[in-house]
């Protein structure tokens, strides 16, 4: 390409350019810098047994300890996870599941007793586990307008095309439009520990602090600065799912409308087909007792979302946190194994070295 | 009716008189009075070098650049973005693709721009036209064939000119072609002879053929008429054309009639571009891709498939919470719309980036050819010269090296050594110069001191001072400057200088010589019979003051020989054969008188031939051929052409680095042999296998039945006893010369030929060197060619200086010229030109390997970094229903070959220098390790591919496995898909670029600049783009995403993880590599290869071992998952290395999930 362009050049026999810089240093003796004579200062790194031997050794001896450190944490940490679909004839949730109807006035509950056979200190976390759902397919994915829940007005009224086929209905704007906001996750748990002496006292649930800051502060925003909810979001119909507009999911005003955290927790799309998303927090009350003692409990849904239809599974979970987050063993585990091979690796390969390396060490030492 | 018959049939006449000749009206008036004026037609003096206007610009160029088939792949997959709903938006893919196309445009558009100014320059230029007895000025593309130009002092000729008018006195100018073959010494042209010096009144008409590019070669006849006499003609030469681009000087003013002009000027049609040649990385590179291809397409259909498979079930693919719409429920072909998508998910394993970089890479790199001050040489003032850029990973590859040997391995710096006048020899004392290397004394040396008789030394040097065709400066200067178009002829009148006979010049057609008593003598010019290499000799006829007319000749041993007396040939002969096995270059000189009757016929015939409008070379040589008989020996000269600097070290150098050296030279046997031994090309070892006509005319029998014994013979000995030759260390060197080779390529039969042929090349190849002497230039390209084709097409390099070597240079895979005595024809045709041949070694064993190794290392890690990018978004389609979700962010997608991880590479590739230069110049044996694209073979490109394929697994799986509790935040907080694909993103950034920084051996400021740079630039980025809702993007996915990534500790914990888990096999790799130091190299080359075999067969198994515990991690964690059976392989039982044998025993155990769950402790 580049040659025949420049040899075109040539042929007025004007231009004395001939090649890529070529013509410019014709009669002149090129320049003696560093850089053009490829003498650049270098460091040149030769790796060998002698340089990388300690650094197997030495990840091995940082990786274990980290790997035994995570693995403990992981271990220390509760975890209980309950299935209440009512996929079984003996599940409590069973006739909710079977008599679904999006259209029902009169919402279905079920209560499952469970039993911890461990206490839980400090705060333990709430979550909700949907199984076989697909927040991250593609058409879900995008189905959502963010300008419209970052308050932006022109959205309110017009959604973006994204949000079809649930943009709109019966010819208003749905607010929040969208497949992810249209499906949201409705059922209500609510937890009941059962006293030895058989009070069913209700556990408080706080369902503020499940979101991140900068979505709940920046990323969702209310239409209309501070106006009546109801009066902005007039002219708007709610999500054909839904059983209540946005503007009812809360009787607190700063986590009502679009900053709901169980919102914002839900338009959070989850990565993979079976995922858990942050429910409620029961926070510690004092040092003394735990804040979820050893016993019974008893767990009440209003049962509202299907997921039999898709065979899904919808799941509670209550967990402690560590400062890596949930349990998951796999990190323990990786670390424990890449140290260990690391190690293993470092011994074998003294062993080899010291054993055939005699005659190599002169090589190593002439670097 | 009869009309229109009549219209055709002068329209077909006019056609043919067209195809053979042209007729030209000097100054348009029309030869005789009663034809009617009726000009043909002929282009314009325009010059067109531009490709585009501004018109056409923008469609052509596009046109011109979607013709590329990657530029057009592109835009495919860009056209199905726009159509088709896919998954990642237009910009994604069309962005790049808009920066390449744009870039290139601008580039184009520059150069086009620069010829439409060096265009306009010389169209646009002032020249002087006589019209009708006044001197009007026009531009110069106004020009048209027929009128009469007036061209100045130090002007270039507007166009193709027969001279007509020359202000100097004896009818003759001087210009000089520098622009055109390089070649600045002065040429003179002569006007035609007795041509009307009143340009007012001329009157006359020029035949001459149609324009053709040659620009030695130009016939052609001139009427003139006369006031109703018959018509005078004139024959016209080359001599009298006067070339577009070539510029006068040393005369006044000239004035010449206009015959070609425009893009019809011999300059115009010379100059088109030559073929494109094409290196063997961009094969390997077209391969690869294709391999790509097959991977993105079968992706892209399994992907498809698995996607109706999953549709089918139930609920799965419109459940409730996910409708389609209308539109999305009627696609048409939605199999196909499918299939597209995916491929557009991942078009990104093909990157166009890869293009952009390995052009500015190689555009780039080839600065330092240019840069490189080793290059340059004092004398002529010029560095290396890189003609085009796409070749410089081939000077990596070379194989086989094809060298002219005059001006290439010698000097061509010609120095008179001895004469020897009727078998006396005549050696100057003064000549204190030896030849190094092969020397044989078998001269009759004795006779030093005879002299011959004075009469014939005198005649001896009177031929030399006659017979040639030097000039004098015009203005005779201080210093004895000659002009002449060989350096033998110099040589030969300076050495008759030495001996008392100095020629002073020729004027109007007389040659002056001021012989040895100081006095002038005169004798007048009659004709020359110029050089040509098939005669190989060449003659002037002159005559003395006394009136005799004599003949003088020169030329090669075999041509002059069989034309001269027998009994004068053996006095000489000896002289002649000692003188060539010493390296030097022989001529004899004859000579012959003339009588008159002799030179009156040979007048007419040359004058005949001359004239002749067709076949004029054919007759000029049958009368040369005539003339030049019957001749009297007097003598020979030896001129020694001197070996170029470190000619021999650098031959050496090259066979050290496994390339084959053949010697191609017009040169006769004896002399190209011994420049051989001097050369060191031939050892004193070497066993010589000779095939030329001597060797052939040996045995007495047929020539045909004697090339076959000998080939035969010499394939045995070469081919079949190679095995047990090369033990005992012999080698061979095999001389052919031209004729030889000719039956050898055109056998009678058919089948001899093709058999002749393997058997020729077969001994070529066991042989060290090859010396083909006496070769037509034709030749030398037809060997390349030969080996170029042969099997495993084996990388040809071709070097030489001349004119006769651009055949062979333009038909090598590399054409290397030099910028030597004889023009600059072999520099433009070249693919690079040095100054000297010595430069050769530094250009192949420092420049191409390093040239080679970075852009191996480019285009293998190009294709890795796309794959383990790729593949990852790929592993994620089982994960997301197969939707074409990307995994990575639109801006992700599109930056990372910009600019995340293409700067680094970028650099390697300019500066790597695995070896440092001097090691590789001082170790030749280090070329052998990349020979036949070590490099980029299957093996290393699957290597390379398994490593993207492991790091990609690696990547998704590690974060997967995270991912099966998004709760990573101390708070409890979830993750999503977006946190999913950023974290992914991050490895791969770092793993990518730290592997890079692992291969990188040469860690210059500018490589931690863009390899930390490119970090942290992704950092930077990551946060900023994160850091503020862009008004601009329809969704804000990414905001906040990498700022809270990091505010999670396991986040943290298992990118470090992930990125040292794919750098272990790497780094356990490097470990056992050859080391690479300058001085680690030398002993490593003594250890014995056991060591190194046992030391990689234990490596194998520890990174099996690792391999395999890393499987064991991610399924051991999987299934306690999952709480399913399992069954498992427990292994890894290494037994230490005992006589490099090795026990691996991988017993299969059950383990019940109780156990199981004991092993993860739940």
């Amino acid at each position: 390409m580049m040659a025949s362009g420049y040899s075109t050049k040539e042929e007025d026999g004007h231009i004395t350019v001939s090649g890529p810089g070529g013509g410019a240093l014709r009669g002149k003796k090129p320049e003696n810098t560093a850089f053009k004579q490829q003498r650049l200062p270098a460091w040149q790194p030769i790796l060998t047994a002698g340089t990388v031997l300690p650094a197997f050794f030495i990840i091995g001896l940082i990786f274990i300890p980290i790997g035994i450190g995570l693995y403990v944490t992981s271990n220390n940490i509760k975890e209980f996870e309950i299935d209440y679909t009512g996929v079984n004839m003996s599940s409590p949730c069973f006739n909710c599941s079977q008599n679904f109807s999006w259209n029902s006035t009169r919402p279905c509950t079920c209560s499952i007793p469970f039993y911890l056979d461990q206490p839980y200190e400090n705060n333990v976390f709430m979550y909700y586990g949907l199984s076989n759902f697909y927040q991250n397919h593609r058409r879900y994915v995008k189905s959502r307008d963010d300008s419209q829940l970052n308050g932006d007005l022109q959205s309110l009224k017009t959604p973006s095309k994204e949000c079809e086929p649930y943009a709109e209905h019966d010819n208003k704007p749905i607010a929040p439009c969208g497949a992810i906001a249209n499906s949201m996750f409705n059922d209500t748990l609510e937890l009941f520990y059962n006293d030895p002496n058989g009070t069913k006292v209700p556990i408080p649930l706080t369902a503020t602090g499940i979101a991140w800051w900068t979505d709940k502060h920046v990323k969702f925003r209310n239409p209309g600065e501070n106006a009546n909810l109801t009066a902005v979001f007039q002219g708007t119909m709610k999500p054909v799912n839904w059983r209540k507009p946005v503007y009812e999911l809360d009787s607190d005003p700063q986590n009502n409308g679009f900053i709901n955290e169980d919102f914002i927790v839900w338009m959070r799309t989850a990565a993979l087909p079976t995922f858990r998303k942050l429910y409620r927090i029961i926070h510690k009350k004092n040092n003394m007792v735990p804040t979820l003692p050893r016993g019974n409990y008893t767990l009440e849904v209003v049962y509202n979302y299907p997921v039999r239809s898709f065979e899904g599974r919808k799941r509670m979970i209550l967990s402690t946190i560590s400062w890596m987050g949930g349990k998951n063993p796999f990190l323990g585990i990786a670390y424990i194994t890449v140290g260990s091979v690391c190690f293993f690796l470092g011994v074998v390969l003294l062993i080899i070295h010291h054993k055939y390396g005699n005659r190599n060490n002169s090589a190593d030492i002439s670097n | 009716m009869l009309l229109f018959l009549l219209d055709l049939i002068r329209l077909l006449g006019g056609d043919e008189r067209r195809v053979d000749s042209r007729t030209i009206y000097v100054g348009h008036r029309s030869g005789s009075t009663n034809e009617a004026i009726n000009p043909p037609k002929f282009c314009d003096n325009r010059i067109v070098s531009s490709k585009y206007t501004v018109w056409n610009f923008l469609p052509k160029n596009l046109f011109e650049q979607f013709r590329r088939i990657a530029n057009f792949y592109f835009l495919i997959i860009f056209l199905v973005q726009v159509i088709v709903d896919t998954p990642t938006s237009p910009v994604t893919s069309g962005l790049p693709l808009f920066f390449v196309i744009t870039v290139t445009a601008i580039k184009q558009g520059y150069e086009d721009w620069l010829r439409h100014k060096a265009d306009n320059e010389v169209n646009k230029y002032p020249v002087t036209v006589l019209e009708d007895g006044s001197r009007i000025r026009k531009e110069s593309e106004k020009i048209k064939v027929g009128d009469v130009v007036e061209v100045d002092e130090d002007e270039t000729f507007p166009c193709d000119l027969i001279l007509l008018q020359s202000s100097r006195d004896d009818g003759t100018c001087y210009v000089t072609t520098a622009s055109l073959d390089g070649e600045s010494n002065h040429k003179t042209h002569y006007t035609v002879p007795d041509a009307e010096r009143d340009l007012e009144s001329l009157n006359a008409t020029i035949e001459c053929e149609q324009p053709q590019p040659d620009l030695y070669k130009f016939v052609g006849r001139m009427h003139i008429y006369t006031n109703n006499q018959e018509p005078a003609v004139r024959s016209l030469g080359p001599e009298n054309l006067l070339l577009k681009g070539a510029t006068l000087k040393n005369t006044q003013k000239i004035c010449g009639v206009a015959v070609y002009t425009g893009m019809e000027t011999k300059m115009a049609l010379n100059y088109q571009g030559k073929s494109q040649k094409r290196s063997a990385v961009e094969k390997s590179i077209n391969a690869f891709l294709l391999v790509y291809l097959c991977i993105l397409v079968s992706k892209a259909l399994v992907c498809t498939t698995l996607k109706y498979v999953w549709q089918s079930k139930p609920g799965q693919d419109e459940p409730w919470y996910n409708e389609k719409t209308d539109t999305e429920k009627n696609i048409p072909l939605v199999m196909l719309t499918d299939f597209l998508s995916f491929m557009v998910l991942f078009n990104f394993i093909i990157p166009v980036s890869m293009y952009v970089t390995v052009e500015m890479q190689k555009f780039l790199g080839s600065f330092f050819i240019t840069w490189d001050k080793d290059f340059f040489d004092p004398e002529i003032q010029e560095g290396a010269l890189v003609n085009t850029s796409d070749l410089n990973e081939e000077l990596g590859q070379v194989e086989y090296v094809f060298t002219d040997k005059t001006g290439t391995l010698t000097q061509n710096n010609m120095e008179f050594i001895e004469c020897c006048i009727d078998g006396f020899q005549y050696k100057y004392q003064d000549a204190s110069s030896e030849l190094d290397g092969f020397c044989v004394t078998d001269g009759p040396l004795n006779k030093l001191q005879q002299k011959a008789g004075r009469e014939r030394e005198e005649l001896f040097l009177r031929a030399l001072c006659l017979c040639h065709t030097v000039q004098m400066p015009s203005p005779p200067q201080e210093q004895r400057g000659f002009i002449a178009s060989s350096p033998d002829e110099v040589a030969l009148v300076k050495g008759a200088m030495r001996y008392g006979f100095t020629f002073l010049g020729l004027e109007s057609k007389n040659m002056k010589i001021l012989n040895r008593n100081n006095d002038v003598e005169m004798y007048e010019l009659l004709h020359v019979l110029s050089f040509d290499p098939v005669r190989r000799r060449m003659s002037v006829i002159v005559r003395s003051r006394a009136g005799d007319t004599l003949l003088f000749c020169k030329g090669a041993d075999s041509s002059i020989f069989p034309r001269v007396r027998q009994e004068e040939v053996e006095r000489i002969r000896m002289h002649v054969e000692r003188n060539a096995t010493e390296g030097y270059r022989t001529l004899c000189v004859a000579y012959k008188h003339l009588s008159e009757e002799e030179y009156r016929q040979a007048e007419e015939g040359l004058k005949e031939a001359r004239l002749a409008l067709q076949d004029r070379e054919e007759k000029l040589m049958a009368v040369y051929n005539q003339v030049e008989t019957g001749m009297s020996l007097i003598g020979a000269t030896a001129v020694e052409d001197r070996l170029q600097e470190e000619a021999a070290e650098t031959m050496e150098a090259l066979q050290g680095a496994g390339i084959k050296v053949w010697v191609l030279t017009g040169d006769k046997m004896e002399t190209a042999k011994s420049t051989c031994y001097a050369c060191r090309l031939f050892q004193r070892h070497t066993e010589l296998l000779e095939l030329t006509v001597r060797t052939l005319e040996d045995g007495g029998r047929r020539r045909e039945e004697r090339l076959h014994d000998l080939l035969i013979e010499y394939h045995k000995k070469a081919v079949q006893d190679a095995p047990s030759v090369k033990a005992a260390n012999q080698d061979y060197g095999f001389i052919i010369d031209g004729a030889t080779l000719s039956m050898v390529l055109n056998s009678s039969s058919e089948s001899n030929s093709s058999r002749y042929k393997n058997l020729f090349l077969q001994i070529c190849f066991n042989c060290t060197a090859v010396l083909c002497c006496r070769m037509a230039p034709l030749q030398k390209a037809q060997i390349v060619k030969m080996v170029k084709n042969s099997k495993g097409s084996p990388i040809t390099l071709s070097i030489g200086d001349g004119a006769n070597d651009v055949s062979m240079i333009l038909e090598a895979h590399v054409g290397i010229g030099i910028k030597g005595k004889e023009g600059r024809q072999a520099v433009r045709n070249s693919d690079y030109a040095i100054p000297k041949l010595k430069h050769l070694k530094k250009l192949l064993l420092a420049h191409g390997h390093l040239y080679y190794v970075r852009i191996a290392h480019l285009v293998q890690y190009f294709f890795y970094k796309n794959l383990c990018f790729i593949l990852p978004q790929f592993l994620y389609q089982f994960f997301c229903g197969y939707s074409q979700q990307p995994l990575y962010d639109a801006a992700y997608l599109t930056m990372y070959n910009i600019c995340f991880t293409s700067m680094p590479i970028l650099a390697y590739s300019l500066l790597e220098q695995h070896i440092c230069l001097e090691v590789l110049l001082d170790n030749a044996i280090l070329y052998r390790e990349i020979a036949k694209n070590a490099m980029l073979r299957w093996g290393p490109f699957l290597y390379w591919t398994l490593l993207g394929v492991f790091h990609g697994l690696l990547f998704f799986f590690g974060v997967r496995y995270l991912f099966s509790n998004p709760a990573l935040q101390d708070n409890g907080q979830v993750f999503g898909n977006w946190s999913y694909g950023t974290i992914v993103f991050t490895v791969l950034v770092f793993t990518v670029t730290l592997k890079l920084a692992l291969d990188t051996r040469h860690w210059t400021w500018v490589n931690h600049f863009v390899i930390w740079g490119s970090l942290a630039f992704y950092v930077f980025f990551s946060f900023f783009w994160g850091g503020i809702i862009w008004p601009f993007l329809r969704q804000q996915r990414l905001y906040f995403v990498f700022a809270n990534m990091l505010s999670s500790v396991s986040a943290w914990l298992v990118i470090i993880l992930l990125i040292l888990l794919s750098l272990l096999p790497e780094i356990l790799l490097v470990v056992f590599r050859k080391p690479r130091g300058p001085r680690a190299r030398q002993v490593e080359l003594r250890e014995t290869h056991t060591h190194l075999d046992s030391l990689s067969l234990s490596l194998t198994l520890c990174l099996s071992c690792s391999h395999f515990s890393l499987l064991f991690m991610f399924s051991m964690y999987s299934k306690c998952h999952d709480r399913l059976s399992i069954y498992f392989g427990l292994f890894c039982f290494l037994v230490p290395p005992k006589d490099s044998s090795f026990l691996l025993i991988l017993p299969t155990i059950h383990v019940f999930p109780s156990e199981m769950k004991y092993i993860c402790g739940m």
